[in-house]
Protein backbone atom coordinates (compact mmCIF):
# COMPACT_ATOMS: atom_id res chain seq x y z
CA UNK A 1 0.00 0.00 0.00
CA UNK A 2 2.46 2.47 -1.46
CA UNK A 3 0.36 4.65 -3.22
CA UNK A 4 -3.34 4.63 -1.86
CA UNK A 5 -3.65 8.21 -3.32
CA UNK A 6 -3.18 6.67 -6.69
CA UNK A 7 -5.12 4.09 -6.25
CA UNK A 8 -8.02 6.60 -4.83
CA UNK A 9 -7.68 8.48 -8.61
CA UNK A 10 -8.16 5.94 -10.23
CA UNK A 11 -11.60 4.50 -8.51
CA UNK A 12 -13.01 8.14 -7.55
CA UNK A 13 -14.54 10.31 -10.69
CA UNK A 14 -12.74 13.19 -9.29
CA UNK A 15 -8.99 12.61 -9.93
CA UNK A 16 -6.57 14.05 -7.15
CA UNK A 17 -2.76 15.45 -7.60
CA UNK A 18 -0.54 12.93 -5.69
CA UNK A 19 2.81 14.28 -4.19
CA UNK A 20 5.01 11.84 -5.44
CA UNK A 21 4.06 11.56 -8.88
CA UNK A 22 4.62 15.67 -8.59
CA UNK A 23 7.83 15.99 -6.94
CA UNK A 24 9.17 13.60 -10.10
CA UNK A 25 7.74 15.40 -12.42
CA UNK A 26 8.46 18.61 -10.95
CA UNK A 27 12.36 17.29 -11.62
CA UNK A 28 11.66 15.79 -14.71
CA UNK A 29 10.26 19.02 -16.57
CA UNK A 30 13.51 21.25 -14.45
CA UNK A 31 15.80 17.69 -16.52
CA UNK A 32 13.85 18.66 -19.89
CA UNK A 33 14.25 22.34 -20.25
CA UNK A 34 18.21 21.27 -19.43
CA UNK A 35 18.32 19.46 -22.87
CA UNK A 36 17.75 22.58 -24.64
CA UNK A 37 20.95 24.64 -23.44
CA UNK A 38 22.43 21.43 -23.89
CA UNK A 39 21.54 20.80 -27.68
CA UNK A 40 23.09 24.49 -27.92
CA UNK A 41 26.30 23.27 -26.94
CA UNK A 42 25.95 19.71 -28.94
CA UNK A 43 25.55 22.08 -31.97
CA UNK A 44 27.55 24.93 -31.07
CA UNK A 45 30.68 22.95 -30.67
CA UNK A 46 29.80 21.38 -34.30
CA UNK A 47 30.16 24.41 -35.95
CA UNK A 48 32.77 27.15 -36.68
CA UNK A 49 33.53 29.19 -34.66
CA UNK A 50 32.56 32.25 -36.89
CA UNK A 51 28.66 30.80 -35.75
CA UNK A 52 29.10 29.23 -32.69
CA UNK A 53 27.14 32.02 -30.64
CA UNK A 54 24.63 32.17 -33.85
CA UNK A 55 24.41 28.08 -33.86
CA UNK A 56 23.68 28.31 -29.88
CA UNK A 57 20.98 31.48 -29.57
CA UNK A 58 18.99 29.38 -32.61
CA UNK A 59 18.82 26.76 -29.10
CA UNK A 60 18.43 29.31 -26.80
CA UNK A 61 15.75 31.24 -29.16
CA UNK A 62 13.53 28.01 -28.61
CA UNK A 63 13.11 28.86 -24.95
CA UNK A 64 11.59 31.94 -25.51
CA UNK A 65 9.48 31.83 -28.42
CA UNK A 66 8.44 28.25 -28.15
CA UNK A 67 7.47 28.16 -24.58
CA UNK A 68 5.65 31.18 -25.20
CA UNK A 69 4.04 30.05 -28.39
CA UNK A 70 3.31 26.65 -26.45
CA UNK A 71 2.16 28.37 -23.51
CA UNK A 72 -0.63 30.89 -25.08
CA UNK A 73 -2.07 28.34 -28.20
CA UNK A 74 -0.06 25.22 -29.14
CA UNK A 75 -0.67 23.51 -25.60
CA UNK A 76 -4.42 24.40 -26.23
CA UNK A 77 -4.24 22.71 -29.81
CA UNK A 78 -2.45 19.85 -28.88
CA UNK A 79 -4.33 18.87 -25.77
CA UNK A 80 -7.47 20.33 -25.23
CA UNK A 81 -10.84 18.82 -26.37
CA UNK A 82 -11.24 18.71 -30.20
CA UNK A 83 -11.60 16.77 -32.95
CA UNK A 84 -8.78 13.47 -34.19
CA UNK A 85 -6.79 16.01 -36.37
CA UNK A 86 -6.74 19.05 -34.19
CA UNK A 87 -7.23 20.07 -30.19
CA UNK A 88 -9.35 22.78 -29.69
CA UNK A 89 -9.55 26.47 -28.60
CA UNK A 90 -10.37 25.80 -24.90
CA UNK A 91 -6.97 26.47 -23.25
CA UNK A 92 -6.19 29.37 -25.64
CA UNK A 93 -4.13 32.27 -23.39
CA UNK A 94 -3.86 29.81 -20.08
CA UNK A 95 -7.50 30.00 -20.09
CA UNK A 96 -8.85 27.28 -17.45
CA UNK A 97 -5.09 26.07 -16.61
CA UNK A 98 -4.87 25.59 -13.02
CA UNK A 99 -3.52 23.48 -10.35
CA UNK A 100 -6.07 20.75 -10.51
CA UNK A 101 -5.44 17.36 -11.66
CA UNK A 102 -4.45 16.11 -15.02
CA UNK A 103 -3.82 12.14 -14.16
CA UNK A 104 -1.85 13.11 -10.84
CA UNK A 105 -0.16 15.92 -11.48
CA UNK A 106 -1.28 19.76 -11.51
CA UNK A 107 -2.33 20.61 -14.89
CA UNK A 108 -0.13 23.71 -15.09
CA UNK A 109 2.82 21.72 -14.34
CA UNK A 110 1.61 18.91 -17.08
CA UNK A 111 1.49 22.15 -20.04
CA UNK A 112 5.04 22.86 -18.75
CA UNK A 113 6.55 19.82 -19.15
CA UNK A 114 4.96 19.61 -22.59
CA UNK A 115 6.29 22.64 -23.27
CA UNK A 116 9.82 21.36 -22.45
CA UNK A 117 9.30 18.99 -25.73
CA UNK A 118 8.24 21.17 -27.63
CA UNK A 119 10.74 23.86 -27.01
CA UNK A 120 13.92 20.89 -27.67
CA UNK A 121 11.94 19.73 -31.01
CA UNK A 122 11.72 23.01 -32.70
CA UNK A 123 15.44 23.86 -31.20
CA UNK A 124 16.38 20.19 -33.16
CA UNK A 125 15.80 21.56 -36.57
CA UNK A 126 18.31 24.08 -36.27
CA UNK A 127 21.04 21.98 -36.76
CA UNK A 128 20.55 21.38 -40.49
CA UNK A 129 20.11 25.60 -41.20
CA UNK A 130 23.27 26.06 -39.15
CA UNK A 131 25.82 28.93 -40.64
CA UNK A 132 23.66 30.19 -42.85
CA UNK A 133 19.81 31.05 -42.05
CA UNK A 134 19.09 34.86 -40.68
CA UNK A 135 18.40 35.04 -36.89
CA UNK A 136 15.03 36.90 -37.50
CA UNK A 137 13.51 34.21 -40.11
CA UNK A 138 14.37 31.68 -38.27
CA UNK A 139 12.50 32.49 -34.56
CA UNK A 140 9.52 33.19 -36.97
CA UNK A 141 9.91 29.57 -38.41
CA UNK A 142 9.90 27.85 -35.32
CA UNK A 143 7.22 29.89 -33.85
CA UNK A 144 5.09 28.97 -36.77
CA UNK A 145 6.15 25.29 -37.12
CA UNK A 146 5.45 25.14 -33.30
CA UNK A 147 1.59 26.03 -33.83
CA UNK A 148 1.07 24.38 -37.25
CA UNK A 149 3.69 21.35 -37.30
CA UNK A 150 4.15 20.22 -33.81
CA UNK A 151 0.92 20.75 -31.85
CA UNK A 152 -1.19 18.72 -34.57
CA UNK A 153 1.07 15.69 -34.46
CA UNK A 154 1.36 15.85 -30.52
CA UNK A 155 -2.46 15.83 -30.88
CA UNK A 156 -2.44 12.81 -32.98
CA UNK A 157 -0.25 10.88 -31.15
CA UNK A 158 -0.63 11.89 -27.57
CA UNK A 159 -4.07 14.49 -27.15
CA UNK A 160 -6.00 12.08 -28.54
CA UNK A 161 -5.88 12.27 -31.81
CA UNK A 162 -6.18 9.63 -34.80
CA UNK A 163 -2.91 7.46 -34.48
CA UNK A 164 -3.60 7.17 -30.41
CA UNK A 165 -6.86 6.06 -31.23
CA UNK A 166 -5.36 3.12 -34.12
CA UNK A 167 -3.11 2.51 -31.19
CA UNK A 168 0.46 3.46 -32.72
CA UNK A 169 3.28 3.32 -29.44
CA UNK A 170 4.85 6.29 -29.13
CA UNK A 171 6.69 6.66 -25.10
CA UNK A 172 7.82 9.54 -25.12
CA UNK A 173 8.15 11.47 -28.68
CA UNK A 174 10.24 8.82 -31.22
CA UNK A 175 7.46 10.61 -33.46
CA UNK A 176 6.01 13.40 -32.14
CA UNK A 177 9.50 14.33 -31.03
CA UNK A 178 12.48 12.53 -33.43
CA UNK A 179 11.08 11.74 -36.79
CA UNK A 180 9.02 15.08 -36.57
CA UNK A 181 12.19 17.07 -36.39
CA UNK A 182 14.88 14.90 -38.57
CA UNK A 183 12.20 15.60 -41.57
CA UNK A 184 11.44 19.01 -41.06
CA UNK A 185 15.22 19.48 -41.02
CA UNK A 186 15.75 17.34 -43.75
CA UNK A 187 13.26 19.85 -45.81
CA UNK A 188 14.65 22.79 -44.32
CA UNK A 189 18.12 21.95 -45.63
CA UNK A 190 16.79 21.32 -48.88
CA UNK A 191 14.71 24.94 -48.78
CA UNK A 192 18.05 26.89 -47.71
CA UNK A 193 20.61 25.32 -50.59
CA UNK A 194 23.98 24.39 -49.29
CA UNK A 195 26.27 26.43 -47.16
CA UNK A 196 28.22 28.58 -49.42
CA UNK A 197 31.87 26.82 -48.33
CA UNK A 198 30.06 23.16 -48.28
CA UNK A 199 31.59 20.97 -50.40
CA UNK A 200 34.58 23.19 -51.08
CA UNK A 201 36.74 23.62 -48.16
CA UNK A 202 36.93 21.50 -44.84
CA UNK A 203 34.15 22.99 -42.33
CA UNK A 204 35.35 21.20 -38.98
CA UNK A 205 33.86 21.61 -35.38
CA UNK A 206 35.62 24.10 -33.60
CA UNK A 207 35.01 23.00 -29.92
CA UNK A 208 34.82 19.24 -29.59
CA UNK A 209 34.54 18.95 -26.32
CA UNK A 210 31.64 21.56 -26.41
CA UNK A 211 29.99 18.64 -28.16
CA UNK A 212 30.93 15.93 -25.79
CA UNK A 213 29.79 17.90 -22.86
CA UNK A 214 26.15 18.47 -24.59
CA UNK A 215 25.89 15.34 -25.58
CA UNK A 216 26.15 13.96 -21.89
CA UNK A 217 24.23 17.21 -20.47
CA UNK A 218 21.32 15.44 -23.05
CA UNK A 219 21.67 11.90 -21.78
CA UNK A 220 21.21 13.80 -18.29
CA UNK A 221 18.42 15.56 -19.45
CA UNK A 222 16.65 12.52 -21.28
CA UNK A 223 15.97 10.60 -17.99
CA UNK A 224 13.68 13.52 -17.48
CA UNK A 225 12.26 12.93 -21.49
CA UNK A 226 11.54 9.29 -21.45
CA UNK A 227 11.49 8.76 -17.56
CA UNK A 228 9.07 11.93 -16.65
CA UNK A 229 6.63 10.26 -19.91
CA UNK A 230 5.46 8.17 -17.46
CA UNK A 231 3.55 10.91 -15.67
CA UNK A 232 4.26 9.42 -12.48
CA UNK A 233 6.90 7.89 -10.13
CA UNK A 234 5.94 4.58 -10.31
CA UNK A 235 7.68 1.54 -12.05
CA UNK A 236 6.68 2.77 -15.30
CA UNK A 237 9.10 5.10 -14.95
CA UNK A 238 11.60 3.16 -13.29
CA UNK A 239 11.85 0.89 -16.13
CA UNK A 240 11.56 3.89 -19.15
CA UNK A 241 14.56 5.57 -16.90
CA UNK A 242 16.67 2.11 -17.23
CA UNK A 243 16.10 1.71 -20.49
CA UNK A 244 16.75 5.08 -21.13
CA UNK A 245 20.29 4.34 -19.83
CA UNK A 246 20.85 0.92 -21.36
CA UNK A 247 19.90 1.80 -24.79
CA UNK A 248 22.45 4.73 -25.56
CA UNK A 249 25.35 2.44 -24.25
CA UNK A 250 25.14 -0.39 -26.90
CA UNK A 251 24.69 2.36 -29.79
CA UNK A 252 27.63 4.26 -28.16
CA UNK A 253 29.52 0.71 -28.32
CA UNK A 254 28.66 -0.46 -31.65
CA UNK A 255 29.43 2.94 -33.17
CA UNK A 256 32.74 2.91 -31.94
CA UNK A 257 33.31 0.17 -33.40
CA UNK A 258 31.94 0.88 -36.62
CA UNK A 259 34.10 3.69 -36.55
CA UNK A 260 37.03 1.51 -35.91
CA UNK A 261 36.60 -0.80 -38.56
CA UNK A 262 36.23 2.26 -41.34
CA UNK A 263 38.12 4.31 -40.17
CA UNK A 264 40.81 2.81 -37.60
CA UNK A 265 40.12 5.76 -34.98
CA UNK A 266 37.44 5.23 -32.28
CA UNK A 267 36.56 9.03 -32.65
CA UNK A 268 34.90 11.58 -30.11
CA UNK A 269 32.32 13.10 -32.77
CA UNK A 270 31.48 9.71 -33.09
CA UNK A 271 30.66 8.84 -29.21
CA UNK A 272 28.81 12.09 -28.68
CA UNK A 273 26.86 11.69 -31.76
CA UNK A 274 26.14 7.83 -31.16
CA UNK A 275 24.75 8.21 -27.71
CA UNK A 276 22.27 10.85 -29.09
CA UNK A 277 20.77 8.42 -31.63
CA UNK A 278 20.92 6.02 -28.81
CA UNK A 279 18.38 8.13 -26.79
CA UNK A 280 16.62 9.05 -29.88
CA UNK A 281 15.63 5.13 -30.60
CA UNK A 282 14.82 4.52 -27.27
CA UNK A 283 12.39 7.21 -26.78
CA UNK A 284 9.18 5.85 -28.21
CA UNK A 285 9.92 2.19 -27.09
CA UNK A 286 11.58 3.20 -23.17
CA UNK A 287 8.47 2.41 -21.53
CA UNK A 288 7.10 -0.80 -23.86
CA UNK A 289 10.55 -2.79 -24.18
CA UNK A 290 11.90 -4.91 -21.48
CA UNK A 291 15.70 -4.05 -20.20
CA UNK A 292 16.75 -6.60 -23.06
CA UNK A 293 15.35 -5.21 -25.67
CA UNK A 294 16.56 -1.56 -25.10
CA UNK A 295 20.31 -3.17 -25.09
CA UNK A 296 19.70 -4.50 -28.23
CA UNK A 297 17.29 -1.77 -29.65
CA UNK A 298 20.04 0.41 -28.91
CA UNK A 299 22.97 -1.42 -30.79
CA UNK A 300 20.83 -2.04 -33.55
CA UNK A 301 20.14 1.85 -34.18
CA UNK A 302 23.63 2.50 -34.91
CA UNK A 303 23.82 0.92 -38.01
CA UNK A 304 21.28 2.93 -40.05
CA UNK A 305 21.70 6.07 -38.83
CA UNK A 306 25.62 5.66 -39.17
CA UNK A 307 25.40 4.76 -42.77
CA UNK A 308 23.48 7.49 -43.37
CA UNK A 309 25.58 9.56 -42.00
CA UNK A 310 28.29 8.13 -44.31
CA UNK A 311 26.61 8.32 -47.41
CA UNK A 312 25.04 12.36 -47.04
CA UNK A 313 28.22 13.63 -46.26
CA UNK A 314 28.86 12.58 -49.96
CA UNK A 315 25.94 14.32 -51.64
CA UNK A 316 25.24 17.93 -52.15
CA UNK A 317 22.60 18.12 -49.29
CA UNK A 318 23.97 20.28 -46.25
CA UNK A 319 21.45 18.75 -43.52
CA UNK A 320 25.06 20.08 -41.57
CA UNK A 321 24.37 18.70 -38.35
CA UNK A 322 23.01 15.20 -39.92
CA UNK A 323 19.71 16.47 -37.83
CA UNK A 324 17.98 14.10 -40.06
CA UNK A 325 20.70 10.96 -39.97
CA UNK A 326 20.36 11.44 -35.96
CA UNK A 327 16.99 12.15 -35.31
CA UNK A 328 15.15 11.29 -38.12
CA UNK A 329 16.26 7.83 -39.24
CA UNK A 330 17.17 7.21 -34.96
CA UNK A 331 13.60 7.70 -34.83
CA UNK A 332 12.06 5.88 -37.58
CA UNK A 333 14.49 2.84 -36.72
CA UNK A 334 13.21 3.42 -32.93
CA UNK A 335 9.32 3.78 -33.55
CA UNK A 336 9.53 0.12 -35.95
CA UNK A 337 11.72 -1.92 -33.22
CA UNK A 338 9.24 -0.46 -30.19
CA UNK A 339 6.81 -3.00 -32.90
CA UNK A 340 9.00 -5.45 -32.45
CA UNK A 341 10.09 -5.84 -29.03
CA UNK A 342 7.16 -4.21 -27.27
CA UNK A 343 5.73 -6.34 -24.72
CA UNK A 344 2.35 -6.60 -22.30
CA UNK A 345 4.24 -8.12 -19.71
CA UNK A 346 6.59 -4.95 -19.33
CA UNK A 347 3.50 -2.31 -19.32
CA UNK A 348 -0.03 -3.78 -19.71
CA UNK A 349 -1.39 -0.80 -21.18
CA UNK A 350 0.96 -1.11 -24.29
CA UNK A 351 0.84 -3.38 -26.79
CA UNK A 352 2.17 -6.86 -27.66
CA UNK A 353 5.32 -6.31 -30.58
CA UNK A 354 6.37 -8.78 -33.53
CA UNK A 355 8.17 -11.04 -31.31
CA UNK A 356 5.95 -11.14 -28.75
CA UNK A 357 4.19 -12.65 -31.64
CA UNK A 358 1.94 -9.55 -32.58
CA UNK A 359 2.95 -8.76 -35.89
CA UNK A 360 0.20 -6.48 -36.62
CA UNK A 361 1.42 -3.70 -33.82
CA UNK A 362 4.80 -3.13 -36.66
CA UNK A 363 2.17 -2.35 -39.24
CA UNK A 364 0.66 -0.06 -36.44
CA UNK A 365 3.92 1.56 -35.93
CA UNK A 366 4.89 2.21 -39.73
CA UNK A 367 1.37 3.82 -40.05
CA UNK A 368 2.73 6.24 -37.37
CA UNK A 369 6.08 6.66 -39.04
CA UNK A 370 4.14 7.50 -42.60
CA UNK A 371 1.43 9.63 -41.57
CA UNK A 372 4.64 11.90 -39.45
CA UNK A 373 7.09 11.77 -42.61
CA UNK A 374 4.20 13.31 -44.83
CA UNK A 375 2.39 15.55 -42.79
CA UNK A 376 5.85 16.96 -41.15
CA UNK A 377 7.48 17.48 -44.77
CA UNK A 378 4.16 18.74 -46.79
CA UNK A 379 3.80 21.19 -43.53
CA UNK A 380 7.25 22.60 -43.21
CA UNK A 381 7.99 22.77 -46.93
CA UNK A 382 4.67 25.06 -47.43
CA UNK A 383 5.79 27.23 -44.10
CA UNK A 384 9.92 27.67 -45.61
CA UNK A 385 8.06 28.35 -48.84
CA UNK A 386 5.89 31.28 -47.79
CA UNK A 387 8.40 32.88 -45.29
CA UNK A 388 10.90 33.00 -47.93
CA UNK A 389 7.89 34.70 -49.99
CA UNK A 390 7.73 37.27 -47.31
CA UNK A 391 11.60 37.62 -46.46
CA UNK A 392 15.10 36.22 -47.63
CA UNK A 393 15.42 32.91 -45.47
CA UNK A 394 19.55 32.75 -46.08
CA UNK A 395 22.11 35.22 -45.34
CA UNK A 396 24.54 37.21 -48.24
CA UNK A 397 27.34 35.34 -48.95
CA UNK A 398 29.65 38.01 -48.06
CA UNK A 399 27.43 37.95 -44.55
CA UNK A 400 28.19 34.20 -44.18
CA UNK A 401 31.63 34.66 -45.33
CA UNK A 402 32.22 37.12 -42.09
CA UNK A 403 30.21 34.82 -39.89
CA UNK A 404 26.92 34.50 -38.06
CA UNK A 405 27.56 35.34 -34.83
CA UNK A 406 29.46 39.16 -35.79
CA UNK A 407 26.44 39.77 -38.47
CA UNK A 408 23.70 38.38 -36.59
CA UNK A 409 24.26 39.22 -32.89
CA UNK A 410 26.84 42.08 -33.12
CA UNK A 411 29.14 39.62 -30.58
CA UNK A 412 31.99 37.35 -31.18
CA UNK A 413 32.22 34.14 -29.02
CA UNK A 414 36.57 34.67 -28.68
CA UNK A 415 36.78 38.14 -28.65
CA UNK A 416 40.38 38.94 -28.11
CA UNK A 417 39.47 42.90 -27.48
CA UNK A 418 42.54 43.88 -29.36
CA UNK A 419 41.96 46.70 -31.69
CA UNK A 420 38.28 47.50 -29.94
CA UNK A 421 37.43 51.03 -28.65
CA UNK A 422 35.24 51.53 -26.02
CA UNK A 423 31.99 54.22 -27.27
CA UNK A 424 31.74 56.36 -24.40
CA UNK A 425 28.65 58.40 -25.62
CA UNK A 426 29.02 62.30 -25.85
CA UNK A 427 26.38 64.35 -26.51
CA UNK A 428 26.85 66.39 -29.98
CA UNK A 429 25.48 69.31 -31.19
CA UNK A 430 23.18 67.45 -33.16
CA UNK A 431 21.87 65.03 -31.17
CA UNK A 432 18.08 65.27 -29.66
CA UNK A 433 17.94 66.54 -26.08
CA UNK A 434 19.29 62.78 -24.89
CA UNK A 435 17.05 60.83 -22.81
CA UNK A 436 18.83 58.19 -20.52
CA UNK A 437 21.86 57.06 -22.60
CA UNK A 438 22.71 53.82 -23.67
CA UNK A 439 25.38 52.70 -24.57
CA UNK A 440 23.00 50.95 -27.45
CA UNK A 441 21.56 54.32 -28.65
CA UNK A 442 25.81 55.44 -28.55
CA UNK A 443 26.37 52.99 -30.98
CA UNK A 444 23.94 54.40 -33.81
CA UNK B 1 63.69 37.09 -57.54
CA UNK B 2 60.75 38.81 -55.03
CA UNK B 3 58.93 38.79 -51.98
CA UNK B 4 55.54 39.01 -52.39
CA UNK B 5 53.79 39.56 -49.35
CA UNK B 6 50.03 39.69 -49.29
CA UNK B 7 47.67 41.19 -46.79
CA UNK B 8 43.84 39.65 -47.34
CA UNK B 9 40.72 39.15 -46.16
CA UNK B 10 40.21 35.64 -43.92
CA UNK B 11 37.45 34.49 -45.81
CA UNK B 12 39.43 34.79 -49.00
CA UNK B 13 42.38 32.84 -48.41
CA UNK B 14 40.69 29.26 -49.80
CA UNK B 15 40.45 30.96 -52.49
CA UNK B 16 43.53 32.40 -52.76
CA UNK B 17 44.81 29.20 -51.73
CA UNK B 18 43.48 27.46 -54.66
CA UNK B 19 44.70 30.05 -57.12
CA UNK B 20 48.38 29.66 -56.22
CA UNK B 21 48.19 26.23 -56.19
CA UNK B 22 46.68 26.47 -59.90
CA UNK B 23 49.00 28.48 -61.10
CA UNK B 24 51.75 26.15 -59.81
CA UNK B 25 53.20 28.45 -56.74
CA UNK B 26 54.39 25.87 -54.13
CA UNK B 27 55.54 27.22 -50.77
CA UNK B 28 54.25 30.19 -48.61
CA UNK B 29 53.97 31.12 -45.24
CA UNK B 30 50.39 32.31 -43.74
CA UNK B 31 50.08 33.83 -40.51
CA UNK B 32 46.63 35.47 -38.90
CA UNK B 33 47.31 39.02 -37.98
CA UNK B 34 45.09 42.50 -37.39
CA UNK B 35 45.13 45.42 -39.44
CA UNK B 36 42.94 48.11 -40.62
CA UNK B 37 42.27 49.07 -44.30
CA UNK B 38 39.47 52.33 -44.06
CA UNK B 39 36.65 50.04 -43.94
CA UNK B 40 33.55 50.55 -41.92
CA UNK B 41 34.31 50.25 -37.93
CA UNK B 42 31.84 47.15 -36.86
CA UNK B 43 30.18 47.59 -33.44
CA UNK B 44 29.83 44.95 -30.48
CA UNK B 45 27.79 45.09 -27.94
CA UNK B 46 28.10 42.84 -24.48
CA UNK B 47 25.43 43.93 -21.93
CA UNK B 48 26.24 47.64 -21.52
CA UNK B 49 29.45 47.64 -22.96
CA UNK B 50 29.92 48.48 -26.40
CA UNK B 51 33.32 48.64 -28.19
CA UNK B 52 34.01 49.63 -31.96
CA UNK B 53 36.24 47.10 -33.42
CA UNK B 54 38.98 48.92 -35.39
CA UNK B 55 41.23 46.47 -36.36
CA UNK B 56 39.84 43.90 -38.57
CA UNK B 57 41.36 40.10 -38.82
CA UNK B 58 43.52 39.99 -42.01
CA UNK B 59 45.67 36.65 -43.18
CA UNK B 60 49.02 38.01 -44.29
CA UNK B 61 51.07 35.34 -47.17
CA UNK B 62 54.49 35.84 -47.88
CA UNK B 63 55.89 34.38 -50.70
CA UNK B 64 59.49 34.04 -52.09
CA UNK B 65 59.15 33.27 -56.05
CA UNK B 66 61.68 33.58 -59.26
CA UNK B 67 61.21 36.31 -61.12
CA UNK B 68 59.28 34.42 -64.21
CA UNK B 69 56.42 33.81 -61.49
CA UNK B 70 56.04 37.16 -59.93
CA UNK B 71 53.57 38.60 -62.06
CA UNK B 72 51.67 35.40 -62.30
CA UNK B 73 51.77 35.26 -58.66
CA UNK B 74 50.15 38.62 -58.16
CA UNK B 75 47.43 38.19 -60.77
CA UNK B 76 46.83 34.81 -58.83
CA UNK B 77 45.84 36.58 -55.37
CA UNK B 78 44.42 39.92 -56.46
CA UNK B 79 42.03 37.74 -58.99
CA UNK B 80 41.26 35.49 -55.85
CA UNK B 81 41.30 38.03 -52.76
CA UNK B 82 39.19 40.74 -54.42
CA UNK B 83 35.33 41.69 -53.48
CA UNK B 84 35.21 45.28 -54.64
CA UNK B 85 34.34 46.09 -50.72
CA UNK B 86 36.92 48.28 -48.98
CA UNK B 87 38.88 46.23 -46.97
CA UNK B 88 40.10 43.71 -49.93
CA UNK B 89 43.58 44.28 -48.63
CA UNK B 90 47.29 44.52 -50.57
CA UNK B 91 50.08 43.22 -52.30
CA UNK B 92 53.88 44.36 -51.63
CA UNK B 93 56.09 42.82 -53.97
CA UNK B 94 60.10 43.61 -52.67
CA UNK B 95 63.26 42.67 -53.82
CA UNK B 96 65.29 40.02 -52.16
CA UNK B 97 69.18 40.27 -51.59
CA UNK B 98 69.66 36.46 -50.56
CA UNK B 99 67.28 33.42 -49.99
CA UNK B 100 68.77 30.08 -48.74
CA UNK B 101 67.35 26.57 -48.43
CA UNK B 102 68.25 25.60 -45.21
CA UNK B 103 67.94 21.60 -46.18
CA UNK B 104 70.02 21.36 -48.94
CA UNK B 105 72.05 24.89 -48.90
CA UNK B 106 70.29 25.69 -52.27
CA UNK B 107 71.22 29.64 -52.94
CA UNK B 108 68.80 32.20 -54.36
CA UNK B 109 66.62 31.57 -57.25
CA UNK B 110 67.03 27.64 -56.51
CA UNK B 111 65.82 28.54 -53.36
CA UNK B 112 62.29 29.83 -54.07
CA UNK B 113 59.74 29.03 -56.25
CA UNK B 114 59.19 27.10 -58.32
CA UNK B 115 62.75 25.46 -58.20
CA UNK B 116 62.77 25.28 -61.46
CA UNK B 117 60.99 28.18 -63.88
CA UNK B 118 58.66 26.45 -66.34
Amino acid sequence: MTRPPLLLALQDAAPAVVPADTAWMLVATALVLLMTPALAFFYGGLVRSKNSLNTMMMSFAALGVVGIVWALAAYSLAFSEGNALIGGTANFFLNGIGLEAQGTIPQILFLIYQGTFAIITAALISGAVVERMRFGPYVAFIALWTLLVYAPMAHWVWGGGWLMTRGVLDFAGGTVVHINAGVSALVAALVLGVRKDYGRQAILPHNVPFVLLGAGLLWFGWFGFNGGSALAANELAALAFSNTALAPMATLVVWVFLDYFRTGRATAVGGATAIVVGLVAITPAAGFVSPSAALLLGGIAALPSYFVIVARSRTRLDDSLDVFAGHGIGGITGALLTGVFAEKAWNAAGADGLLAGNPAQLVTQALGVGSAIVYSAVATFALLKVLGFVTALRAAPRTEGMGMDVSQHGEEAYASGEGSILVIHEAGPDSTPAPVLTPQTAAR
Amino acid sequence: MKLIVAIIRPDRLNEVLEALYRAEVTGLTVSRVLGHGGETDRVETYRGTTVKVELQEKVRLEIGVSDPFVNVTISAIVAAAHTGEVGDGKVFVMDVEQVHRIRTGERDEGAVTPAVAV
